[in-house]
């Protein structure tokens, strides 16, 4: 089997040019179908008839703990690939994600905290699915502080892929511990294998949201990608072109 | 696959599903301590301690609650479907607490089987239902008093 393409995928410089014919594609279909989703289940889907209003933070509670747990993922897969594989590229995706994963963790945790009063009566409870999202909140930053606290960067790139690996423990412990566990948190709405229990006026807007999550997700990894290639691989010659074509006063 | 590369393979796979089986191990451990709250039943097994801080989750019994008329305090039963355990509270309940729906209270198991709360919080079920549709329900289909709620 010819892994020749595999490699090629590993090259910065490949991957610079091809995405920036994607990026634009992308960052307009993800704004469209955030905006879409954000105006019809904000403004059109109809209230819960216990909780009212406030149930509408689940199209952003949801979506955001969807990709934390999914970019956790990317994020652990990327620092493999470039433990066994030895690429660059992979790690460079990897610290890209953690940032990303980072911000949406807690997005999720505060919208969630923001539901919880009024719903539960509380803000915070240190039940199984709260504190293990909380703990992946953790893992994230850890990730982030142990890739830059070496002085070599190959370094850093092993080490936070190790954690990152050590870390995807986590992420089946958060999706089952609504099963596994009494939780005050409710399982889950939308299922896999049986019906989903939500209305469909509501969830419709909420799979454009998700959808529309996981272009956006998409789109600032390419984005925050990209700018990390720029700042490792500054001194190679094409960056040095690309930076000279574009922006003459940006020599050193 | 280079032979280098697989080695490394197999490592980053034993890593991932060691330190699984690490975790694995612990929560199996401290598997009373994952549970948030005793379900009913649990007071009735006597597996609950007495005078300390402890939480009690179900559905609130239809027809349990009882509030004194010049007082906040109010009376009301937890049910898991197996059990009914009785609970004491004398401040101000969340607006999502109601019959037939589920509770999760902290509080202490008195001498007499019943717990006086110090806090009462609503548990929300997993489906979101608009008003309309919810009106043509028969009956409330959330809160089955099954075990696991």
């Amino acid at each position: 089997m010819s892994w020749q393409w595999f490699h090629r995928l590993g090259s910065p410089r490949w991957f610079y040019q091809k995405t920036s014919v994607w990026l634009p594609w992308l960052g307009t279909a993800s704004l469209l179908l955030l905006a879409v989703g954000i105006a019809w289940g904000l403004g059109f889907a109809p209230e819960d008839f216990k909780q009212g209003n406030s149930y509408r933070i689940i199209y952003i509670h949801v979506p955001a703990a969807f990709l934390a747990l999914a970019g956790y993922y990317i994020m652990a897969i990327c620092g493999a690939i470039g433990l066994i594989w030895k690429m660059k590229l992979s790690f460079v995706v990897m610290r890209a994600a953690a940032p990303i994963g980072a911000a949406l963790t807690f997005i999720a945790l505060f919208t969630g905290a923001v539901w919880g009063k009024p719903t539960w009566g509380t803000y915070w409870v240190w039940d199984a699915r709260i504190t293990s999202m909380l703990i992946l909140f953790f893992l994230y930053l850890g990730v982030m502080a142990l890739s830059g606290a070496f002085a070599r960067e190959q370094s850093g790139d092993k080490a936070s892929a190790l954690l990152a690996l050590v870390g995807t423990v986590n992420i089946p412990i958060i999706y089952k511990s609504v099963d596994w566990w009494f939780t005050l948190h409710q399982p889950a709405t939308l299922k896999l294998t049986e019906a989903s229990t939500i209305d469909p006026s509501m969830f419709y807007p909420l799979i454009t949201m998700i959808a529309g999550f996981y272009l956006f997700y998409a789109w600032v990894l390419t984005l925050h990608t990209r700018s990390l290639i720029l700042q490792r691989e500054w001194r190679t010659q094409w960056v040095r072109e690309l930076l000279g074509q574009s922006a003459p006063a940006a020599k050193v | 696959m280079h032979p280098a590369r697989k080695q490394r393979l197999i490592l980053v796979v034993l890593l991932v599903a060691l330190s699984s089986v690490a975790v694995g191990f612990v929560t199996y451990a401290m598997r009373a301590n994952m549970d948030y709250f005793y379900a009913p039943s649990a007071f009735v097994a006597g597996e609950v301690p007495l005078e300390k801080r402890i939480r009690a989750g179900g559905c609130v019994v239809p027809g349990s609650i009882l509030r004194d008329d010049d007082s906040l305090d109010v009376r009301f039963a937890l049910t898991d479907g197996e059990a009914e355990v009785e609970v004491v509270f004398d401040k101000i309940l969340p607006d999502l607490f109601a019959e037939g729906e589920a509770a999760v209270v902290t509080g202490k198991l008195q001498q007499g089987g019943y717990v006086r709360a110090d806090q009462v919080l609503a548990k929300h079920d997993e489906s979101y239902t608009p008003p309309e549709v919810a009106d043509t329900m028969v009956g409330k289909a959330d809160c089955k008093g099954d075990a696991k709620i």
